[in-house]
């Protein structure tokens, strides 16, 4: 019989990375993942090979182990549950000590849980669904440098969703044109205008000149209507220099809020996270490339964990999905990131995706941001599935509408505030918005027109990405 | 002009029946109301003087209603909002804030352009009406 | 309504909404005809004045008082469907009586009353007294006072010893203001607030005397007679089957006698004297069982006998 510490190649699950009786501690950073085992793997197997994979092990036993206390560090896939419906895949998870963490940082996070078992061949396909992060743990991260809170006492706008548009076309204008997007979409009643994600700094249009251009045009706008505005200034960069370098100088010029693109990666994130908060600035969030590892229910990073870690990093925006728009969001894996990134506790829910309890500890919350294909006419729509904090970008919607940008913005504004206040009236938003909308465009030209060009359109695809459990409508 | 700074600004003046349905939507929600009036509608003031302490604890909408309107009586030209306050923790902000009243006339902001060195500007907004000291600001106040 | 995954959580409607909004009945033609039974039945009305007769002893001219308002309000409630009442009607109040008499529980029931009936929008009761409405110095008055009234709107504000508020011959006394902004919201606000005052009946009496304008907003005065012997040993029994206590058949005479002595003492207030009564009789209960040390059956710790009544002051000492 070999021992534990036999030269040789033991089971994973023979190593203590699995241990059914396992209870998480308090302490504990807990993850769920979503295993697909090759033929022949056993589902115990291959969660406790996941965990080992992501903690302390290799692929045979080793003789150092013993210079540490090995049972400390090692993951454990505490329980393994099969996916209903799917003879195949299982959901794993696994219990890591708050000792495998350094403090506060997402980049050792990532590399912790997802940097090394990807690719282990044992497995067809792996995803991380959900994670659970410790108090503990939490406290250890700056967190949003505003926060939601913060972000309307900041811009003082209370009591509904606030407005933005991402400026077309994606990419070609020059400076004082942009610019010229930013003012009309701005004083028609936006409250924010976006550069795009791949909007940086190219031949076409330099980042100094854009910037310079961008805030006459923003503070125009509140100079006419007597409210905040704010450009989300891209100052994502090469290096982190230059993106320091950018981002102080729309400090300088006064700009409310700068944005980075996920693609800057972690730790330029938390760096511009510090650098928010030291300067009062918010920090808005592209997900840029997110799809390629999120949208595949088999294969990859669920966004509600990206959701997670982004809290944790710091930024105040992030694009959480729209349910009704042109891209991918299923409405309850999309209540699902929203409730990650907006409230203070969550408990498990499978209808919404949420495989732990997460206790945030009062750290703030980060606004959404629904992006993507929406229009005027859905604002019932939008303002049931995503409540009142978020942010709803209509960048087609504004600068598509036929009497211009600004009447585009009017429009949306229009749509908006009459849909928050029926709803505070009392009204069923999903049964009546249509008829609010009308009631609405007989005093707003602006709102009439964009009703008329885009009333009937919708992106009605099947999602790729569903939780496993739905609700069945009971009785006939 | 017309400044657009409160949740409804966008839509025609609420009637007093309106702002008494939004008054009972946010006392359901359980949030404490007060009413503040200002002649500086500058975007950065936060502070607008207070009409009253805010009102905790009520169960209907009519006693809010009327100091509204006995702001409106001692302060005809100037802009009153109604602010509802929601005290939960978490928040513990303001939840709703809306216009109930402005000046008939409203001369707006002057756009000040400080030009610094490499085509950098420095902006500030100024409002005209602060052009004259507190209290004639607007008509007679 | 709001989906459970998505907003932050909110309260929902304010809890206690026990009742919502009562149905506003819809104006009628001229030659419709109006079923007064059915009208009763659905307002809910009945249920009200039965509790009212089922749960306080005696008042009968106050219980039939406020039949007799009910009815009113009800009929003009259908008049005004058929465009006959102008404006709201004055619901002012004015409740007369020494202390214990019911005052406060018949304000309680007057207030659901008059919710179920339309009159008001919610029908809570906010009590207070002087001390909640008048300040000390300049200029704190009028803000106490428009406080109590606001947090009242939409139901009943119940003055208690209401004649408080106005004090002759002191002029630094900032009741005065009170009773100003009282008057202007009684007169102006009849839709979205009942005034209830009571006090003792001589006082109350002066108080108006001395403020006309008061006086002439009452549209309905009500007295609440001192309770009798038997009424008043009728209440004891009553409180003493809540609690699940019974008097033994010598401990009975004993009541009635204690009764009938106290309520010729001074302070005497009524129902609320029988209950502090009844509190002391239960200590001396308890100490009794503890003093014996023996076992006990169930009937020994419901049963109150007269050395629990006998031991007190009023049997002079």
């Amino acid at each position: 019989m070999t021992d534990r510490w036999s030269a040789g190649v033991l089971h994973y699950a023979e190593m203590g990375y699995w241990q059914p009786d396992y209870v998480p501690k308090p302490s504990d950073v807990l993850a769920a993942f979503r295993v697909t085992p090759q033929a022949g793997v056993p589902p115990e197997e291959a969660g406790a090979a996941v965990a080992g994979e992501s903690s302390t092990a290799t692929w045979t036993v080793v003789w150092t182990d013993r210079l540490t206390a090995h049972d400390h560090y090692q993951g454990k896939c505490y329980q393994v549950d099969p996916v209903p419906g799917r003879g195949d895949q299982y959901i794993a998870r696994i219990a890591y000590d708050l000792d495998l963490f350094e403090e506060g940082s997402i980049a050792n996070l990532s590399s912790s849980i997802i940097g090394n078992v990807f690719g282990f061949k044992a497995l067809k396909a792996l995803r991380l669904e959900d994670m659970r992060i410790p108090p503990h743990y939490a406290k250890t991260f700056q967190g949003p440098a505003h926060g939601i809170v913060m972000e309307r006492e900041y811009l003082n706008k209370f009591g509904r969703p606030l407005l933005g548009a991402t400026v077309k076309p994606k990419l070609g204008l020059s400076a004082r044109n942009y610019g010229r997007v930013v003012y009309e979409a701005l004083s028609g009643g936006l409250d924010f205008t976006k550069d795009d994600e791949n909007i940086n700094s190219q031949p076409f249009m330099r980042w100094r000149d854009r910037f310079l251009h961008c805030m006459e045009a923003v503070s125009k706008a509140q100079a006419e209507t007597g409210e905040i505005k704010g450009h989300y200034l891209n100052v994502t960069a090469a290096t982190m220099e230059d993106m320091y370098e950018r981002a102080d100088f729309a400090a300088g010029l006064g700009s409310v809020i700068v944005m980075v693109d996920l693609t800057a990666g972690y730790t330029a994130i938390q760096s511009m996270a510090r650098w928010a908060r030291r300067n009062g600035v918010l920090l808005h969030l592209h997900r840029a490339g997110h799809s390629t590892y999120t949208r595949q229910k088999e294969h990859g990073v669920s966004f509600r964990v990206i959701a997670k870690w982004m809290r944790l990093a710091g930024v105040d925006h992030i694009h959480a999905g729209t349910v009704v728009g042109k891209l991918e969001g299923d409405p309850n894996s999309v209540a699902g990131f929203y409730r990650t990134l907006r409230c203070d506790a969550a408990e498990p829910d499978p209808v919404t995706g949420l495989y732990f309890e997460q206790d945030w500890a009062s750290m703030p919350g980060v606004m959404p941001v629904a992006s993507g294909g929406i229009h005027a006419g859905q604002m019932h729509q939008l303002l049931h599935h995503l409540g009142e904090d978020v942010i709803l970008q209509f960048g087609g919607g504004t600068i598509g509408h036929p009497l211009g940008i600004a009447a585009g913005a009017t429009a949306n504004r229009v749509a908006l505030e009459a849909m928050v206040k029926a709803r505070n009236e009392g009204r069923d938003l999903l049964a009546e918005g249509p008829e609010v909308l009308k009631n609405a465009a007989k005093r707003s030209r602006e709102l009439d027109m964009a009703l008329s060009t885009w009333g009937d359109v919708t992106f009605d695809f099947e999602s790729t990405d569903t939780p496993d459990v739905t609700v069945m409508p009971t009785g006939g | 002009m017309r400044i657009t700074q409160g949740t409804f600004s966008y839509l025609p003046e609420l009637t007093d029946e309106e702002i008494t349905s939004q008054l009972g939507y946010a006392l359901g929600q359980g949030w404490a109301l007060s009413v503040e009036f200002t002649d500086d509608p500058h975007p950065r003031n936060n502070y607008w003087d207070m009409w009253g302490l805010p009102m905790f604890d009520l169960l209907d909408a009519a006693g809010v209603l009327h100091e509204i309107n006995a702001c409106r009586q001692a302060y005809p030209d100037r802009y009153i909002r109604v602010c509802a306050y929601d005290s939960r923790r978490g928040r513990q902000t303001i939840a709703l804030s809306f216009l109930v009243n402005r000046p008939a006339a409203e001369p707006g902001f002057r756009l000040g352009r400080q030009e610094g060195a490499d085509r950098r500007v420095r902006y500030a907004i100024h409002p005209y009406a602060l052009d004259r000291p507190a209290g004639t600001r607007y008509g007679q106040s | 309504m709001t989906r459970p995954g998505f907003a932050l959580p909110r309260p929902g409607p304010a809890p206690g909404g026990e009742d919502t909004e009562p149905v506003v009945p819809e104006p009628l033609a001229d030659d419709a005809t109006v079923d007064l039974t059915a009208e009763r039945a659905g307002s809910g009305v009945g249920e009200i004045l039965d509790a009212l007769e089922s749960d306080l002893v005696g008042l009968q001219p106050v219980k039939t008082r406020v039949r007799e308002i009910a009815a009113l309000l009800l009929v003009d409630r259908v008049r005004s469907r058929f465009g006959l009442s102008a404006g709201p009607p004055s619901l002012h109040m004015c409740f007369t009586g020494h202390p214990g008499t019911g005052k406060t529980t018949v304000a309680l029931r007057m207030a659901e009353l008059l919710h179920r009936l339309g009159y008001l929008r919610r029908g809570h009761v906010v009590s207070v007294t002087r001390d909640d409405l008048v300040g000390q110095y300049v200029g704190h008055t009028a803000p106490k006072t428009r406080d109590a009234i606001n947090r009242a709107m939409g139901g009943v504000l119940f003055i208690d010893e209401a004649y408080y508020l106005y004090r002759a011959g002191n002029e630094r006394d900032y009741g005065q203001e009170t009773i100003e902004i009282l008057l202007q919201y009684m007169e102006n606000h009849r839709a979205d607030l009942v005034v209830i005052m009571a006090g003792y009946a001589d006082r109350m009496e002066a108080f108006f005397a001395s403020n006309p304008g008061m006086s002439s907003r009452i549209a309905h005065h009500l007295e609440f007679p001192d309770y009798s012997l038997d009424e008043l040993v009728a209440i004891g029994e009553l409180m003493l089957r809540e609690q699940r206590y019974r008097l033994s058949a010598a401990a009975e005479a004993v009541f009635r006698d204690y009764l009938a002595r106290r309520m010729t003492q001074p302070r005497f207030a009524n129902a609320r004297s029988v209950r502090n009564a009844l509190e002391r009789a239960r200590l001396r209960h308890a100490n009794r069982l503890v003093a014996a040390d023996g076992t006990l059956a169930k009937d020994d710790l419901m049963r109150l006998e007269p050395a629990d009544f006998l031991a007190s002051r009023v049997f002079g000492s």
